[in-house]
């Protein structure tokens, strides 16, 4: 690895680092592809079969996505639109509020700062499956069972989240602080109109993976969620996994335009997937 | 016990001086108004809830009445269900280290060298599978692993000379599929934890250790490794507490109850317990099976990697 290796030594090295990245590549989007296939066959096939890779172009046809904009899978359409307010509301509220804690932690010296930061790696440690049975009890209990509410408002403050807006937060430029002070800014004014922006990086990478997270959110909804309507994408495709597959139609097509926004936006907005994915953990 | 909802702590200002425009301008006050959403999703969404959970599993939940039963929860879990659950999440939750620690660490140094191809597609590429849910990557694993003779992964094992497998039915294809699942969507992203460790390694120490005529392997065993030890206690810690609590992997392949138990694990029979049969008293103490053990886990592991120890190496 280093420029002392023999030629043969790097080439060697060369050729061996790229099977094994075509390998894992491989088992990486290969499932992509059965995917995609599956969803331009006629469900009577699949049910038969199972998933194959024979191609047999004259069964390839694009009756999947036809029938999913059709009238007959209206719920399929109504779970997108649950999904995308869902999502952008959890997307929201988490980065206004997370971004608030953050910054103040990272700013201000104030009585019980410590017991704040420790406080969020107790939560960051903590299994969510032990507050699953009581907060059910207070979903219901404030009324917010079957809301969106219900689903976001428990995770509107993200430990994880905070914890990246401090990191960043902490190189900020504090002679800014004293200006604006100066200046007559309120502590509010100084952070809404200067140092939020400068951290519009962090913003980028909190809310693409807040977005992700909301998105393919499955445990909580499944709980908060009751009526068809109300479903996101992830509890609307899970109920038609399950009941013997007669509506592998949806099922599978609507799998496809599911993930393909994700795909999409990753191509675009790689940076700040990565840089959200690995700031908070790696950096202490 | 309802009542939660308190203020946060700013308490100490003087009344006079509550006014708007003071609290928004004063250095002392404007913090606690920063950190106060903090302290009331504290309050109402962990702190309470853990309490109550606690408080629950000493219960008999029935609608509109508690009744305070001591250890009996706790004891109801010694039977043949928990039992399996408990080994099912432990074997799955070892094997998930097993493939998931290693292999992204391989990758990341292989992907951090100057001198491999495409790099950065690489990259991308492995992590993709992160992006879909686990209902979606669900979706993809039924059909390939599907029973039918002709589906995917049978036909390949009829090619390759064996016989086909009913994958779901099965304990060890279940935990096979739930693994494989599990590897599947999460093997970018370690790459990237251990890729993002990797860079900031300076290159300094490689060129000294090469001029002292280190190999490369000696360089990775004696820079590399050590210097990787803070993300890999973290990866591990992180890996730990989400193969204890795993539950989608198994739920999207046989929902709250499989034959036999084969895909049973803690946090499916909690949701099974509470949610299906609504023994929610039951249910909390299961979930503080699930905290301990992740707690003995990451113990065990931090003694491991010596973090008790102080500063020596």
């Amino acid at each position: 690895m280093d420029d002392r290796q023999s030629k043969g030594g790097k080439r060697l090295f060369q050729i061996g680092s790229l099977l094994l990245l075509a390998v894992f590549t491989f088992l990486a989007l290969f499932p992509f592809y059965a995917l995609l296939l599956a969803s331009f066959k006629p469900v009577t096939e699949l049910l038969r079969f199972g998933l194959n890779l024979k191609l047999q172009p004259e069964l390839l046809s694009w009756d999947n996505y036809r029938y999913l904009f059709s009238d007959a899978a209206q719920k399929y359409l109504t779970w997108y639109k649950n999904s995308v307010l869902v999502t952008a509301l959890a997307t929201l509220i988490t980065l206004f509020f997370s971004s608030m804690v953050g910054y103040a932690l990272a700013i201000y010296q104030f009585r019980g700062k410590n017991v704040i930061l420790t406080l969020i790696l107790v939560m960051l440690m903590v299994p969510g499956e032990i507050l699953l049975l009581p907060l059910f009890e207070q979903t219901i209990a404030l009324g917010l069972i079957d809301t969106y509410w219900g689903v976001i408002l428990p995770a509107a403050v993200a430990p994880f989240v905070v914890f990246f807006f401090r990191q960043y937060a902490l190189g900020l430029p504090r002679e800014l602080l004293d200006a604006a002070r100066i200046d007559g800014c309120s502590e509010f004014g100084i952070f809404f109109r200067i140092m939020a922006p400068l951290m519009a990086p962090a913003f980028g990478a909190m809310g693409i993976l807040t977005a992700l997270g909301a998105w393919n959110n499955f445990m909580w909804p499944l709980i908060v969620l009751r009526s068809e309507e109300m479903y996101t994408l992830p509890i609307g495709l899970y109920g038609l996994l399950t009941p013997y597959g007669n509506n592998y139609n949806i099922l599978i097509s609507g799998s496809v335009l599911t993930i393909l926004p994700i795909i999409i936006l990753f191509l675009f907005f790689q940076r700040f997937f990565i840089s959200g994915m690995t700031l908070g953990g790696v950096k202490q | 016990m309802k009542n939660t909802l308190e203020p946060a702590p700013n308490k100490t200002v003087n009344p006079e001086r509550w006014k708007i425009g003071n609290l928004l301008f004063s250095q002392k006050t404007a913090p606690y108004l920063f950190i106060a959403p903090f302290v009331l999703s504290f309050l109402l969404f962990f702190l309470y809830p853990i309490t109550n959970s606690v408080i629950m599993s000493f219960q008999e939940i029935l609608p509109g009445e508690r009744t305070f039963i001591g250890l009996e929860n706790y004891s109801r879990l010694l039977n043949d269900h928990f039992y399996r659950a408990l080994y099912n999440t432990t074997i799955y939750t070892l094997l998930t280290l097993i493939i998931l620690i290693p292999i992204p660490l391989v990758l990341a140094v292989i992907l951090n060298s100057k001198l491999t191809f495409a790099r950065n597609f690489f990259k991308s590429a492995l992590f993709i599978p992160a992006l879909t849910s686990t209902v979606i990557a669900g979706v993809i694993f039924r059909l390939m692993f599907g029973q039918q003779d002709s589906a995917l992964m049978n036909s390949l094992l009829i090619q390759l000379g064996f016989s086909p497998l009913q994958w779901t039915n099965n304990a060890y294809t279940a935990m096979f599929l739930m693994v494989a699942l599990a590897s599947w969507k999460w093997i970018g992203i370690n790459i990237l934890y251990f890729l993002a460790a990797l860079q900031s390694i300076s290159k300094d120490l490689y060129e000294a250790a090469a001029i002292d005529g280190a190999g490369p392997w000696t360089q990775f065993r004696r820079i590399t490794l050590p210097l990787l030890k803070p993300v890999t206690v973290f990866v591990v810690t992180i890996s730990i507490i989400g193969g204890i609590r795993m539950f989608e992997e198994s739920y999207i392949f046989w929902g709250a109850s499989s034959p036999a138990d084969i895909g049973l694990t803690l946090s499916v029979y909690l949701y099974q317990q509470g949610f299906d049969y609504f023994d929610l008293g039951f249910g909390a103490a299961i979930g503080l099976v699930i905290l301990f053990i992740t707690l003995v886990f990451n113990l065990i592991q931090w003694k491991f990697f010596g973090l008790f120890k102080k500063e020596e190496d």
